[in-house]
């Protein structure tokens, strides 16, 4: 067995920077289509920028290069913010990105591995992302390759059964390769996770399920990319990252606010909002 | 085709079809804790390092297989067949729709389970799945032909579900008939000219017996063990339309949405033909010996003779 080869090197700069422009790319798709889910893609692009741009291994010339680390986007609602990447690291292009939920388009509503190169999962039911990522995970162990899962999911999601099904089932399998981070955003569709049904202390949870368990601020790169690098080497059985986030970030009338859940800007909201990102 | 001969359950040939099967390194195994029921405990004993149990936890059963499927595994999973429903959506949204071949088998189903009473009999299961888009729905007559269209799965590409029974049923095939089945191509197991019965798991034996009962009436009856319900084998059918004059179905499952509604889907749609079905009417089963249950349940060859004679006497 070969050694894992290193992922991208982007330094915090650059990777701040990665993050600004997904977000630009994340509020003109869903502008342009009129409806999308623009504050979970915005809580959680910069960890995804970290992943991408230090962590994950992948071939945009092979896109199901079998020994590449997965990214499972279990909260699939957030498509834009994994389209926005996949843009930026060459798998889609600027019009991939204008045909977000059209007829046809490969950029589909909730991403879809059958609709899209660079897509590991297909999601849009909350809950299942982790156990698929188990079984990529316990796949790759039978395989004896290092490479790396990696799942996703928000905090609303985890009031879903199956997701406690699959931390336990990980814990029992004891598979190190499978690597958690939790969108800590407090919003779900409806309002506050506090209001709907609130998840508590997710990390002490998670914890008592046997996992190696971090909290972070997910808006702080230096503090991911020192997560993602702990995540990676945190030795035996799985290993979380609780990011906490706001939902929204990066544009002001969006922070915090559950109305901008699932609701698209409109021309007046995208001009400031690009200001604001500028 | 020889006599049928007292054989093992269903579920005893998907055991055996696993254990054939574990030569392909790709073959990994789930279970959620009754590998004992289901006969994947056969695969366990001699393959415990591709073998994954999740415990009591079917939903997130479902897509490990799935995320096992797409990193290049063939997973079997298997459960009971009601249990399998719980996780439905899982099936839906996390197998077939991003279209991973992962092999789900539902042992226990149908009011033949018997005893455990109607919490355990699965009789939605072929209806339920038969709706998802690109899935295979198999439900065998007997072990060998169990074992011979588990085997077939291998590299069939598809996703499937194989509905597998609790008790023994007597062998429909021998080691050489068995060979000649094929995944999604009826097999006719008795050629008649007046009515057809289409049949499928453990009501083939039903069927066989009915076609003997309705011979001595002089009334000529072909049986079709009908395996896969989908994809439908619909040459067949129209064979039956242009030979006999009408057809009865039969199986241990509601007769609302499974093979019987897939016949007629079929036939309504082109061009209308008689047709009667034997299942459960709409209604839940209860505890009992497999035998008594299912009389009174009107799963049974009297059954399927008296529709046979319905359309007979109607021409």
């Amino acid at each position: 067995m070969e050694g894992r080869a290193e992922g991208m090197d982007m330094s915090i700069p650059e990777l701040e920077e990665l993050a600004n422009v997904c977000r630009k790319h994340i509020v003109k798709m869903i502008h342009k289509a009129g409806a999308g889910h623009p504050g979970g893609s915005l809580s959680a692009i910069d960890i995804i920028a970290g992943l991408y741009g230090t962590r994950l291994r992948f071939n945009v010339d092979d896109p199901d290069w079998e020994d590449r680390d997965r990214f499972v986007m279990s909260k699939g609602h957030a498509s834009p913010a994994v389209y926005s990447i996949l843009r930026e690291m060459g798998f889609l292009n600027d019009d991939d990105l204008s045909t977000f939920r059209a007829l046809g388009s490969v950029c589909q509503g909730h991403v879809d591995m059958k609709w899209t190169d660079g897509v590991d999962f297909s999601a849009g039911s909350l809950g299942m992302g982790l156990s698929f990522g188990l079984g990529c995970a316990l796949a790759a162990r039978m395989d004896s390759s290092e490479r790396e899962t990696w799942v996703m999911v928000g905090d609303g999601e985890v009031q879903e059964g199956q997701i406690w099904e699959a931390l336990m089932a990980a814990d029992f399998h004891d598979v190190s390769g499978l690597k958690l981070i939790v969108d800590r955003n407090r919003i779900q569709n409806d309002d506050f996770v506090n209001v709907q049904m609130e998840v508590g202390d997710v990390a002490s949870k998670i914890e008592s399920f046997g996992w190696n368990v971090k909290e972070i601020n997910g808006h702080d790169m230096e503090e991911i990319v020192g997560a993602l690098e702990w995540a990676s080497s945190a030795g035996s059985g799985p290993s979380a990252i609780i990011a906490h986030t706001v939902k929204g970030k990066g544009v002001s009338f969006m922070e915090d606010n559950p109305s901008f859940h699932g609701k698209a800007p409109n021309d007046e909201e995208l001009a400031l909002a690009l200001e604001e990102l500028s | 085709m020889s006599a049928p001969s007292a054989g093992g359950a269903s579920r005893d040939g998907y055991g055996k079809a696993l254990l054939r099967l574990s030569e392909d390194p790709r073959v990994v195994v789930l279970e959620a804790d009754l590998g004992k029921s289901t006969k994947s405990c056969l695969f366990r004993a001699e393959f415990p390092e591709r073998t994954v149990s999740l415990g009591i936890a079917e939903q997130n059963m479902m897509l490990v297989a799935a995320g096992m499927a797409s990193s290049g595994k063939v997973p079997f999973a298997s459960t009971f067949a009601i249990f399998t429903e719980r996780a439905f959506e899982q099936v839906r949204n996390g197998i077939s729709r991003p279209g991973l071949a992962v092999h789900i088998c539902g042992s226990h189903g149908g009011i033949h389970t018997g005893t455990d009473g109607s919490s355990a009999q699965s009789i939605e299961d072929l209806a339920i799945y038969r709706t998802i888009p690109g899935l295979t729905v198999i439900t065998p007559c007997d072990d060998l032909s169990a074992e011979e269209l588990t085997v077939q799965l291998l590299d069939h590409g598809n996703a499937s579900y194989t509905r597998t029974a609790r008790n023994k049923t007597p062998r429909m095939y021998d080691s050489e008939t068995v060979n000649n089945l094929k995944i999604g191509k009826g097999s006719v197991l008795r050629e008649g000219s007046d009515v057809a019965i289409v049949a499928c798991g453990v009501m083939v034996c039903e069927a066989i017996e009915a076609a003997k009962m309705l011979e001595g009436e002089g009334v000529s009856a072909s049986v079709i063990d009908m395996h896969t319900i989908k994809p439908l084998d619909t040459n067949l059918l129209d064979d039956i339309r242009a030979e006999c004059d009408g057809i009865v179905t039969a199986e241990d499952h509601s007769i609302i949405g499974g093979l019987g509604s897939a016949v007629a889907e079929y036939l309504s749609t082109t061009g209308g033909y008689p047709i009667q079905m034997v299942g459960v009417k709409d209604r839940f089963g209860e505890s009992g010996e497999s035998s008594d249950l299912m009389h009174h349940m009107g799963l049974t060859r009297n059954e399927i003779a008296a529709k046979a004679r319905n359309i007979v006497n109607s021409v």
